[in-house]
């Protein structure tokens, strides 16, 4: 009997489509194959995530003393900028892609992502943004220096005089880092609702596939207006037009609108993938069904809705008046219902639960926890006179590195543990893991909580130097850094140790529900051999109901 | 191997079932739809920063500029809504398999949508403002020359839909790429008629 070639060139007598070639390879091809895609994801983010990290390294380096001695103050600027931009656009949203391109058509039992080839194209974007953002540092002038979130007037500076400045090809490489995301958004929400397995009702989906359901229908209804405003902003740039110009008569808040309008909720994009991570891992590590799930599910598409209509909650000092202020007060205060019934719906799954605190639970309950801080800390940004007190400090700092570090990354840690065994077909190293965890969990606190205090007493943030007074929380924020830094080591060196020589990882080690574990870990070309039929809801721990009708034909036995 | 599948299965199963459980064409149009959803956002995204900028700033019109000519925008418009039907027909048509009285409603429609460029390039060449004439001027263009780059997409797009059409093979399976290329002209149209109200009529 010929095996079916899991490490092969796919299937013979298919027509060639784009089949990966065989072994390591594969994952430097132009492939089709979403699990490949999904993997080439994941890699290239996460080295990008090691040189945000390092840049964040020097930042804190330069925090740690009062005085600005390490490196210079437009160096400085380069270095917040960059690390926002690289922990953001292609650290964070293309993770999550990838991670939800491997797992979304597994998870609706479909053999790939509706578009094939336009997956791939949007991966292959990219490499390109990276390469950008990375030739910037070689420019004349150096990198862009206005922050994440480019505010003109400062974005529209340009002292070198030069066309191609930092800033412009920041803007460029976002652009294009837009394209990309529209792409895959376009490519997951025609997969859910078209390729679904028959059975595979939406109430019987997994919450993940729902968020990044909630969370690309956000990419299409938002990301275009910062697409929009980058435009604009570009042409203001380089060949002077002034829309957003006040010296010759552009309006510089209107820019303020499209950016929020789009990075409010792109918080969202973020977080609800992570939210389903979650869901997906609480109930198999408590052999508990998801409580509440369909309330769960929904609600994922209500913070999406209510996500579009908050963004002006951070405008409240760029001269918003009054009543606007209370209209978007109360409204990013309602984000916070259909998010606390998530919180609830966990913490009543755990409730009696047999709970098993492996790695990818670890990391799944600690972000909850970080989530529950940065979700009181939201609240009190979205009350305009707390905000007022405490805006562009490190107050904000704190608040949404709780939400993009302790919920987001460790989120899409417990994620990529739960995983790893389908991916890749062998285990992790369980003891490197829980280091791992423990290192990032104290490494995010003793970094990040520390910024608040520093906010409330009124340290402004992108400043290299500071008053003394301020010097004991910056110390132990530099440490906690440092102490994050080091917690990618026993990462990188589990993963990489675990899939060279890892021990083989049967189809199900966790013995969950959901048709990706199905199948044979890794998945084979295809995913099933033939196309599951869907009986029952997910979750379904200790009902002992079966999932699907057809079991051992979708393994091809 | 427990795990694993023999390949003759695999083939043969792929193909038992790809057919029926993946609709190759409904996934297609369903997809381009959702692609013109986000489009109408990034129109949507400049309307609105064209009314915001026409409510705040104070000296709108560039100096020297009295407003805009609308009796050749006019003409144009009528020209591209009326375009819009005749591409209705050329669907029709094909529906029916006429496929010459396809051919030229659908030729007629691309030659309208040129007559509308052309239209267009013509007034901004007479124009007395530039793209760096204010936050007017630089809306103008932008919304016009957005919405033209559509026109001209559209524009090729039929060509290419013309030169399959040659090519019998790809027109047994259904018409999505014509209904995806009509529906796009369509959008294009309902854009460019919310875009006059608010830069020509609304001055
Ligand atoms: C080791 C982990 C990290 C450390 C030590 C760190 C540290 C910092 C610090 C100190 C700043 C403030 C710079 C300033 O305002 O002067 C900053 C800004 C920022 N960080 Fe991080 N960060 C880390 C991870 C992340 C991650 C994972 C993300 C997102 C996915 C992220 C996103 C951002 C963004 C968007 C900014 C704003 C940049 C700007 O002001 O333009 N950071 N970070
Ligand atoms: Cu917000």
């Amino acid at each position: 009997m010929t095996n079916i070639p899991v490490e092969g060139i796919g299937i013979p007598g298919e027509k060639p489509k784009f089949q990966p070639p065989p072994g390591w390879k594969r994952y430097f091809s132009f492939s089709t194959d979403h699990k490949v895609i999904g993997i080439q994801y994941l890699v290239t983010s996460f080295t990008f995530f090691l040189i945000g990290g390092f840049l964040a390294m020097i930042i804190r380096a330069e925090l740690i003393t009062p005085e600005s001695d390490l490196i210079d103050r437009t160096l400085y600027n380069s270095m917040f900028t960059m690390h926002g931009t690289i922990m953001i656009f292609l650290w964070i949203f293309p993770s999550l892609v990838g991670l939800s391109n491997y797992l979304v058509p597994l998870m609706i039992g479909a053999r790939d992502m509706a578009f094939p080839r336009l997956n791939a194209a949007a991966f292959w974007l990219i490499p390109v943004v990276g390469i950008l953002l990375m030739a910037s540092f070689f420019l004349p002038d150096g990198t862009a220096q206005a922050g994440w979130w480019v505010y003109p007037p400062v974005s529209l500076q340009n002292p070198g005089g030069h066309l191609i400045s930092g800033q412009a090809v920041w803007i460029l490489a976002v652009a294009i880092s837009g394209i990309s995301s529209i792409m895959g958004a376009v490519n997951f929400v025609a997969t859910i609702v078209k390729m679904r397995a028959p059975g595979m009702t939406f109430f019987r989906m997994p919450v993940f596939v729902w968020t990044v359901l909630s969370a690309q229908l956000i990419q299409l209804t938002a990301l275009p207006a910062l697409t929009a405003g980058a435009v604009m902003l570009l042409f203001d740039l380089t060949v002077g037009t002034s829309f957003f110009n006040s010296a010759k008569g552009g309006n510089p808040v209107l820019f303020q609108h499209f950016f929020w309008f789009y990075s409010h909720p792109a918080v969202y994009v973020m977080a609800l993938p992570a939210f389903g991570i979650f869901s997906e891992v609480i109930p198999v590590y408590a052999r508990k069904p998801l409580f509440g799930y369909k309330v769960v599910a929904v609600s994922s598409l209500l913070i999406a809705g209510v996500s579009l209509l908050v963004w002006v909650h951070h405008m409240f000092t760029s001269g918003t008046p009054g009543w606007m202020r209370m209209i978007f007060m109360l409204s990013s205060m309602c984000v916070g219902v259909p998010t606390g019934i998530k919180i609830f719906a966990w913490t009543a799954t755990l409730w009696k639960g047999k709970i098993r605190l492996q790695t990818p639970m670890l990391f799944a309950l600690g972000a909850v926890l970080m989530f529950l801080f940065a979700g009181i800390t939201g609240i009190m940004l979205a009350s305009v006179p707390i905000d007022i007190h405490v805006n562009n400090t490190y107050f904000v700092v704190g608040h949404f590195h709780y939400v993009v570090y302790g919920t987001v990354t460790m989120g899409l840690f417990a994620g990529i543990y739960h995983w790893f065994p389908k991916m890749t077909g062998r285990m992790y190293y369980e003891g490197l893991g829980v280091l791992h965890f423990w290192l990032a969990f104290i490494g995010t606190n003793l970094n990040f909580l520390p910024m608040h205090p520093l906010g409330l007493q009124g340290m402004l943030r992108r400043v290299s130097s500071y008053d003394p007074e301020y010097a004991f929380w910056n110390v132990l924020a530099s440490l906690g850094a440092f102490l994050l830094g080091i917690s990618t080591l026993p990462f990188i060196l589990n993963l990489l140790g675990a899939w060279v020589q890892g021990e083989k990882a049967p189809d199900n080690p966790w013995r969950a529900i959901g048709l990706e574990w199905l199948v044979s870990s890794p998945p084979p070309i295809e995913n099933f051999a033939e196309i599951p039929i869907v009986v029952s809801e997910p979750y379904g721990y200790g009902k002992d109901e079966p999932l699907v009708e057809n079991a051992a034909a979708v393994r091809g036995e | 191997m427990e795990s694993s599948v023999s390949s003759e299965q695999v083939q043969q199963k792929v193909h038992q079932e790809s057919e029926h459980t993946h609709d190759v064409q409904g996934t297609s149009l369903f997809g381009f739809i959702v692609f013109l959803l986000s489009e109408s956002v990034i129109f949507l995204s400049f309307f609105a920063g064209y009314i915001a900028l026409k409510t705040t700033t104070p000296d709108w019109l560039p100096p020297g500029v009295e407003g805009l000519e609308t009796h050749d925008p006019l003409i144009n418009t009528i020209v591209l809504v009326s375009s819009s039907f005749v591409i209705y027909f050329a669907e029709e048509a094909l529906k029916k398999n006429k496929l010459t009285l396809f051919r030229l409603l659908w030729l007629l429609t691309s030659a309208m949508g040129i007559y509308f460029l052309v239209g267009q390039a013509i007034e901004w060449r007479g124009l007395p403002f530039g793209f760096t004439s204010g936050a007017f001027g630089g809306t103008f263009y932008l919304l016009t020359g957005f919405h033209g780059l559509h026109v001209l997409t559209g524009i090729l797009l039929q060509f290419l839909m013309l030169a399959r059409s040659f090519f019998p093979g790809n027109y047994t399976k259904g018409h999505t790429g014509v209904t995806e290329v009509s529906l796009f002209w369509h959008f294009v149209d309902v854009i460019w008629i919310i875009l006059f109200c608010l830069i020509y009529v609304w001055q």
